[in-house]
């Protein structure tokens, strides 16, 4: 097969870029989700101690 | 094989001649399979590729029962405490549970494979026969070792029927590779063996690293 | 703990990911077959090659966990599957992409890394019905080992057994992206892989991080509710 000409292919490589980066910023996002749920905990626990 | 091995052995034996539980529905499954086959591809007869293909597919879910009756008996009756209070060393009740499946597996085929011949299969048997023996044992080989540590892995889970299946058949992908591709030339009109020692030889392969790592790990399975 | 040099390693991952970015948009020469379309090779092959790493590593981790008793082998094993089964769908949707592009199917049966790659993965999917549907947390660590392992020694036998399969059904020539890269492309290629290995272990110490907190805190919970 020949080459994709360069607006053909770019669809393609920006998707697969696309992945790559919302795959660390979806990451980001549930590790920032576990960090609040820890935060809430501890705060709960302060809370209770006091 | 160890005396504790052979014990075990005899005792899964005798249950399964008194009960007929694993390996007439092994069996019976296989058929009920051809019968499906025969109407999902609308084919009243195969050869070559596609009748390897069948065959090996029922085969492997038919073992997919097997593995998941493997302790079936220790876990109804309350056996398996009694079996681990027991001085047995687990490797010997991997080889005893090893043993048994790749003797249910060979009683299976016995039947499972002239039925094929008989419903599915467009060009005969007859030529093939030690190749396909040949392939057959070896494919035992791994299935019992791969089965007996998977159904040692998902006796202790909740959801064992579900982790069984899902389990067992990717890692049978590589062992379904090579048990396909040796049969497919055997199956065709202008029957004969074909690249037979290459796939022999990644049927091999497949039964020694399982065999090993399956004795290695076993000893972490079903303790206290 | 498990935090140790995670800021540092961080920094490194953002350069080293930002320098292969530019190396692959604005030094790697086009390539002679396949023009733009290569460039998802930076990103989708060395994703593959860590994601397996990590799952063979986890496999590593596991034999540590069974030979030592010590049950934070088995956490990392298991933070070291997730990680790359996370890393294993992007492989997948990129190489189903690439193949779209450079092939214009989405699925390619006879591209005998991709097809392995999935049935790797699908056996490591089985990991967590397997780990969540065993309660009592020692034997949880042990069985998720046992298949860590089990899992482990299958990769490369896959490999074998599907590259054997497809390369006599499909006889065809095997190195095309292999030896004969230019030396341009392969310094990016090298890099993207340093930049993504190193983001696999950030990720993979950030996990554990946030999996440690969240235990000891559950400890220091329990510790209250029974002090009240």
């Amino acid at each position: 097969m020949p080459a994709l000409p360069l607006d053909e292919a770019g669809k393609y490589v920006a998707a697969t870029y696309v992945v790559f980066f919302a795959l660390i910023l979806v990451y980001v996002a549930i590790i920032g989700a576990k960090i609040a749920r820890i935060e809430r905990q501890i705060s709960e626990l302060v809370e209770e101690e006091e | 094989m160890s005396r504790a091995a052979r014990a075990i052995l005899r005792k899964d034996l005798l249950i399964e001649l008194r009960t007929k539980e694993s390996v007439p529905a092994m069996t019976l499954f296989t058929i009920t399979v051809y019968v499906l086959f025969h109407f999902g591809l609308d084919r009243d007869s195969l050869d070559g590729e596609l009748a390897s293909g069948v065959l090996w597919v029922t085969l492997l879910l038919a073992a997919v029962i097997g593995v998941s009756r493997l302790f079936a008996a220790e876990r109804e009756q309350g056996g398996i405490d009694g079996l681990l209070l027991a001085p047995v060393d687990r490797t010997s009740l991997f080889l005893a549970k090893a043993a048994s499946l790749f003797l249910f597996l060979g009683a299976v085929e016995l039947v499972a494979v002239p039925a094929f011949a008989l419903l599915l299969l467009g060009p005969g048997l007859g030529g093939a026969l030690p190749e396909l023996l040949a392939i057959l044992a070896l494919a035992n080989v791994g299935l019992a070792a791969v089965g007996a540590l998977v159904a040692a892995l998902a006796a202790e889970t909740r959801a064992r029927e579900l982790i069984v299946p899902i389990l067992l058949l990717p890692l049978l992908v590589p062992l379904l590779i090579a048990c396909a591709q040796a049969t497919e030339p055997l199956l065709r009109q202008d029957a004969g063996p074909e690249d037979l020692g290459r796939w022999l030889g990644l049927l091999s392969l497949y039964d020694v690293v399982f065999v090993l790592l399956s004795v290695a790990v076993f000893d972490y399975l079903l303790e206290d | 703990m498990y935090s140790k040099g995670l800021v540092p390693l961080a920094a490194a991952t953002v350069v080293t990911i930002t320098a292969a970015m530019a190396l692959v948009f604005f030094y790697a020469p086009l390539d002679a077959d396949q023009g733009f379309v290569q460039k998802i090779f930076y990103v989708h092959v060395p994703m593959a090659i860590v994601a397996l790493c990590g799952f063979v590593a986890g496999g590593v981790m596991a034999i540590k966990h069974l030979r030592s008793g010590d049950r934070s082998w088995d956490m990392r094993s298991y933070v070291a599957i997730h990680m790359s089964i996370i890393l294993g769908l992007a492989v997948l949707v990129t190489g189903s992409i690439w193949a779209k592009a450079s092939w214009g199917h989405w699925w390619l049966w006879d591209e005998p890394v991709l097809v392995s790659f999935l049935v790797v993965f699908l056996l490591y999917c089985v990991y967590y019905p397997l780990r969540f549907s065993i309660e009592d947390p020692d034997r949880q660590a042990r069985y998720s080992s046992v298949f860590a392992i089990t899992a482990g020694a299958f990769v490369p036998l896959n490999f074998i057994a599907v590259r054997l399969a497809e390369t006599y059904t499909h006889p065809r020539v095997l190195s095309q992206t292999g030896g004969s890269m230019p030396g341009e492309m392969r310094l990016t290629f090298l890099v993207a892989l340093v930049g993504m290995t190193l983001l696999f272990v950030t990720l993979w110490k950030l996990e554990l991080t946030a999996k440690h907190a969240s235990m000891q805190l559950k400890r220091l919970r329990n510790r209250a509710r029974v002090a009240a």
